[in-house]
């Protein structure tokens, strides 16, 4: 009994050690931490409990029968982050430079399969060289494992990843269907083939960093939601981004408590909104003062910039927030931003968060660049997004709500179960000056009557009276008065109930 | 008693004039721009007239709009506030004709003070001490050269019609003299038409010290003391003071009566100011007289506890001083600092934009006072002064007004442009300006690069650790109240943390913290304690508390690397971990912020009108590279220097936020 303490705790003290202090210092040297110190930081003090320490591959090939570590290469388990369960894997890329075994990606998948068992999140610490290539087609089934259960976990838990190291080949399409990636600049990467095989291909010369980088993939592709400066700080704001969300799909997201009171008022929002309609303000400014503590939680900040989505509370409860931002692109609609508002309403519907709605918004991005790329079926996207989702919507039009990008963004037609403007609203199909010059254009040579008719126009349209009057704008709210006003609708609609007809699933326009 | 007055002005000043109005029963009216539409001036005054677009010279320097709105709206005075029309003699003129009160001096006295050669004519005639000089416009380098050596170097030669700073060249040597008498004229006729310069001798080690006039139409002059301006920046005040920390009771007094001489050499009336430079033997000379009311007037207020702006209406309305010189008393002490949309991080360049929150520290009788014409979510445009608000502190003494001033700078919140606040509460806190050792060239001096990094950290980071300790624990518990826990939370008693400030060289410290009741948290830092009281929450971005029994404000903006705190001008970042992971944070390396001379940024959030420069073009210095409009003004970007275009990072019609990437040069 003693001999197999001792070699319990010789076996503990191995596994702890993962590769060694040669690679932990190596680990450090590149300015990363190493998979326990990660869920050091990430799990609260003493919660970790985990799993498979003794977890070694079966591999007799190459050598391996010879080389083998325990966890193999892949720490995992469960604990609490402010309190709430979570599972997380965190892996070692001082054992086996993190690569993927069999035995590996049977570690990830039973710490997924119990989260979604009892109900919470798994969190992925990213940090893996890529298959263990001496396994094979072992490897590759593996991969394939943890693939096939992300997808039965989309939309019952959470899934996060944080991209802290090489993620290349098969490895990025776990991240990929997770709902979240995030990732530490200058230290992480994914790709799916790497600059090597880039250039033999297409000799285009492009560094690691260019490529998969998180500046790369938070600005350009919008693979990733965001990107942290190190691991201190991403996993700092990894705990913070899980306080708004549920820990399930048949859970609310969680109450913080807060000392903003709902009935405060903004009297600068009266001047939020410039008297030309032409000059662009800012919508986070809005954001910012609506909702408690000015505490926002921001996803795709640097990417597809004119729309704004991310997390926020009013009175301590959870709201998705998305926004057209008049500062960027004229907050416009156009391919990337329909994507990436879509996706985002799509997870708050999954998992009960409501969402608020803030439309400045003067159409769809016109231009060959657009309609080549598709965005009929893109546009679509955010439609079908906005209309399937039975969460409480509450929408509020600032300025423009023009043409069918009215319809789109959370409109009544859409089910919106609140919907206001602002005083500045303007809802019509179009902006006065194009209105006229399609429905007068036999009079374009006479500038006298466009100037009137536009005029006519601006006084019938530049107003949310017309909407008003059919239903469609239930109230028109003082900008001062938001907070307040937007409090009382989320507060009434808790209790929602609202259900799609039975069907496998929808077929979204992918 | 007039009934009806205008204010031909707008921001701070404007409602300034309007508060005094309003205590003495007066009814206003307000001018306002297409800029100012909405403005708090406008709202303040009873009634508010609309004078045209927002550029200055289609507005508020457009005498026949000023006199359409006086018939308008019945005003029997006009009150011209500082700047636009406050010294044109024909506006005073105008007024005149049309039976209408001026709230200032004669037309006469606007004029003759008006030109740098009159006024200094006349000064000598009135006996006032002069700066050794040429009173005579000089157009021959050769006769410059000969005054100069007569006067002794270094001079100064100085345009007439100059100011601001224009048209003026030092010189110490017959050379140097040569050249800026030319250069001088030059820049007198680019920038005012007027290439007449005259020569004075240059004090060495000049303090700006200014008397304050006020004279009635029955004979009566009395002067209220003195300001000290010495605290300039490129001859724009920052800090004024009342009284000069510099003048004995003699001197004071011959300046006083100096002042008052030369005011009724010109048959003035109402407030002015003439404004002496004092050398370090404590010679002073006439510099000029202003014939209005100074923007710093607000510290001879305090000092004195007369109403100026009263004084001037009531004069203006014939009456008869109700003081005699021997009943103006100066007692205590007060300091203007001068909050401008700049940013001292980078050169002092000037800003606009949003306030997009404003809060300014609450007014205190004697003590803390704010004049300002902006509130939350006013916009600073570009079209007039940067002068978002005047912070006024009073105090016993010296030291207590300064003291007052920094807790007063510290509760001023201004976010959404770049302001000078920081700086403003660096200087109050200045050892020489403590000791009152300051020269008009102090500012250039001490900050040649405005606020450096340097300059920023704190000199008690220990202070700003224990503060941050303490709106740490705050945010911990507020998450602990979080729902959905498995385990209920334990209530906050005391934790083991490790504070990091700074940046590169981060300093560490050992932190306990142990809370004491919900507002009383003790905070070792290292070894040493502070025992802090604080109701503060986490929606405050002033954190108010007492330290150790003494008031501690600072300034707290979030980032997601930890609390960043300003306070008495410092700033720093400080992160707080929990005491078993501070060696994981220690791992973490620095960054270097990218190299961005590299890269042509946009100086301010604006529209790319037009790029000019395509990848691969050779640009000489000077050369246009793109040209960026902001609230309808187009800004020019040229080439530093010869450079060649490495890359594009944006197009035509793009909007840019401030220091986005436009071009990227080899």
């Amino acid at each position: 009994m003693k001999d197999i303490i001792h070699a319990l705790e010789e076996k503990r003290d191995q596994a702890r050690l993962g590769g060694g202090q040669r690679r932990i210092d190596a680990q450090h040297s590149k300015g990363k931490l190493t998979a326990r110190e990660r869920i050091d930081l990430f799990l609260d003090e003493g919660s970790f409990e985990e799993w498979d320490m003794f977890v070694e591959h079966d591999c007799t090939d190459f050598g391996m029968e010879e080389n083998k570590m325990p966890g193999d290469g892949v720490v995992t388990g469960y604990g609490t982050v402010n309190g709430r369960q979570v599972f997380v894997f965190s892996q070692d890329f001082t054992v086996f430079g993190g690569s993927l075994s069999a035995a590996h990606a049977r570690k990830i998948v039973k710490v997924m399969e119990q989260a979604m068992k009892v109900g919470v999140p798994v969190i992925g610490l990213n940090d893996s060289g890529g298959a263990r290539i001496q396994e094979g087609v072992a490897s590759l089934a593996g991969y394939a494992d943890v693939f096939q259960q992300n997808v039965l976990a989309s939309g019952v838990i959470p899934q996060i990843s944080m991209i802290m190291g090489p993620c290349a080949g098969g490895a990025v399409y776990s991240p990929a269907i997770t709902d979240y990636i995030f990732m530490v600049k200058d230290s992480s990467y994914m790709f799916v083939t790497g600059p090597e095989v880039v250039k033999t291909v297409t000799n285009e010369e492009v560094t690691q960093e260019e490529l998969g980088g998180a500046i790369t993939h938070t600005t350009k592709s919008g693979v990733a939601d965001k990107a942290f400066e190190n691991d201190v700080e991403a996993i700092g704001q990894l705990r913070r981004f899980l306080s708004f969300l549920p820990s399930n799909n048949r859970e609310k997201a969680p109450s913080k408590p807060t000392s903003d009171p709902a009935n405060r008022v903004e009297m600068s929002l009266d001047t939020l909104v410039p008297e030309n309609p032409n000059k662009p303000y800012d919508m986070k400014e809005l954001i910012h003062k609506m909702v408690d503590e000015g505490d926002f939680f921001e996803v795709q900040p640097e990417y597809a910039a004119n729309i704004i989505c991310g997390y926020a509370r009013v009175e301590g409860q959870t709201v998705g927030i998305v926004a057209n931002q008049p500062m960027v692109l004229a907050g416009c609609l156009d391919i990337a931003s329909s994507i990436k508002a879509a996706r985002f309403i799509r997870f708050c519907d999954s998992f009960n968060i409501p969402i608020l709605t803030l439309v400045d918004v003067p159409g769809f991005l016109p231009g060959t660049s657009q309609e080549y790329g598709g965005i009929i079926k893109h546009g679509a996207k955010l439609l079908y997004a906005y209309a399937e989702a039975t969460v409480p919507k509450v929408t509020l039009i600032t300025r423009k709500a023009y043409g069918g990008a009215y319809d789109v963004m959370a409109s009544k037609h859409l089910r919106g179960d609140v919907n206001y403007a602002w005083p500045s609203a303007e809802i019509a199909v179009m902006g006065a000056k194009g209105a006229v010059e399609i429905i007068f254009r036999a009079d374009r040579d006479n500038p006298k009557k466009i100037a009137e008719k536009e005029q006519e126009y601006k006084d019938k349209f530049a107003n949310p009276f017309v909407a008003g009057s059919l239903g469609f704008i239930d109230d028109v709210i003082r900008p001062h008065n938001t907070r307040p006003r937007i409090a009382r609708a989320l507060r009434m609609l808790r209790t929602k109930k609202l259900e799609n007809p039975w069907r496998k699933h929808g077929n979204i326009p992918l | 008693m007039f009934k009806k007055i205008l204010i031909a002005n707008r921001g701070e000043i404007a409602c300034r004039v309007i508060k005094t109005a309003k205590k003495m029963g007066i009814k206003t009216v307000a001018v306002y721009s297409d800029a100012d539409d909405g403005a708090l001036h406008m709202r303040m005054a009873d009634e508010a007239v609309h004078i045209g677009p927002a550029a200055s010279a289609e507005s508020y320097l457009v005498i026949d709009k000023i006199l359409d709105a006086i018939k308008q709206t019945g005003a029997e005075a006009v009150h011209p506030g500082y700047g636009f029309l406050s010294e044109n003699k024909l506006f005073a003129e105008a007024l005149e004709k049309a039976g209408v009160a001026f709230i200032g001096p004669p037309k006469g006295a606007i004029e003759a003070m008006g030109d740098k050669i009159e006024s200094k004519k006349l000064a000598i005639n009135a006996g006032v001490s002069s700066v050794p000089g040429h009173v005579e416009a000089i157009d021959d380098p050769e006769e410059a050269v000969k005054i100069a050596n007569g006067i002794g170097y270094p001079v100064m030669l100085k345009a007439s019609a100059g100011g601001g700073g224009k048209g003026m060249r030092l010189a110490w040597n017959d050379d140097e003299c040569r050249e800026g008498l030319v250069s001088a004229m030059n820049e007198g006729r680019a920038s005012f038409g007027d290439d007449r310069v005259f020569i004075e001798k240059f004090i060495e080690q000049p303090r700006h010290i200014e008397i304050q006039v006020m004279a009635d139409k029955h004979g009566n002059t009395l002067y209220f003391g003195e300001r000290e301006c010495s605290i300039q920046r490129r001859h724009q005040k920052v800090l004024e003071e009342a009284p000069s920390p510099f003048l004995d009771e003699a001197t004071r007094e011959a300046m006083g009566e100096q002042a008052v001489a030369l005011a009724k050499e010109v048959d003035y009336c109402s407030a002015g100011t003439v404004e002496f430079i004092v050398d370090k033997d404590k010679n002073f000379y006439f510099l000029e007289m202003n014939t209005r009311l100074q923007v710093e007037h607000p510290v001879t207020e305090l000092i004195t506890g007369y109403d100026l702006v009263e004084l001037m209406i009531r004069v203006a309305n014939d009456e008869k001083l109700p003081m005699k010189q021997e009943d103006v008393k100066l007692t205590g002490w007060a300091l203007e600092a001068r909050l401008y949309a700049e940013d001292p991080e980078r050169g002092f360049l000037p800003s606009t934009g949003r306030l997009v929150q404003y809060t300014a520290p609450e007014e205190i009788e004697g003590k803390v006072r704010v004049d300002t014409g902006v509130e939350e979510g006013a916009e600073i445009s570009m079209f007039y002064d940067p002068m978002i608000a005047k912070l006024v502190t009073g105090g016993k003494d010296r030291k207590e007004a300064f003291d007052n001033m920094q807790q007063a700078l510290d509760l001023y919140h201004v976010r959404g442009l770049s302001h000078n606040l920081g700086f403003l509460n660096q200087l109050c806190g200045d050892e020489d300006i403590r000791a009152g050792n300051m020269t008009t060239n102090f500012i250039g001096d001490h900050y040649p690069d405005g606020m450096t990094e340097a300059l920023l950290a704190p000199k008690n980071p220990k202070l700003f650790a224990a503060v941050a300790s303490m709106i740490h624990m705050r945010e911990l518990e507020e998450e602990q109240g979080l729902s959905g826990r498995a385990t209920p939370a334990e209530p906050f008693k005391k934790g083991k943390f490790n504070a990091f400030l700074g940046e590169k060289d981060k300093i560490e410290y050992k932190i306990k913290i142990k809370k004491r009741s919900d507002t009383h948290v003790t905070v070792k830092v290292d070894r040493e304690e502070f025992e802090i009281e604080s109701s503060w929450s986490p929606i405050e971005p002033i954190v108010k508390t007492m330290v150790n029994d003494a008031p501690v404000v600072m300034q707290l903006d979030t980032s997601e690397g930890g609390s960043i705190l300003s306070h008495d001008g410092a700033r720093i970042r400080v992160q707080l971990i929990e005491r078993r992971l501070a060696h994981l944070l220690r791992l973490m390396p620095y960054k270097e912020p990218p190299d961005l001379s590299k890269f042509l940024l946009s100086p301010m959030p604006g529209l790319l009108v037009r790029l000019s420069v395509k990848e691969g073009d050779q640009v000489k210095a000077g050369s246009e590279l793109a040209v960026v409009e902001a609230m309808k003004m187009e800004n020019i970007l040229r080439a530093e220097q010869d450079v060649t275009i490495k890359a594009v990072y944006a197009e035509d019609g793009d909007n840019l936020a401030v220091d986005q990437k436009i071009v990227e040069f080899e």
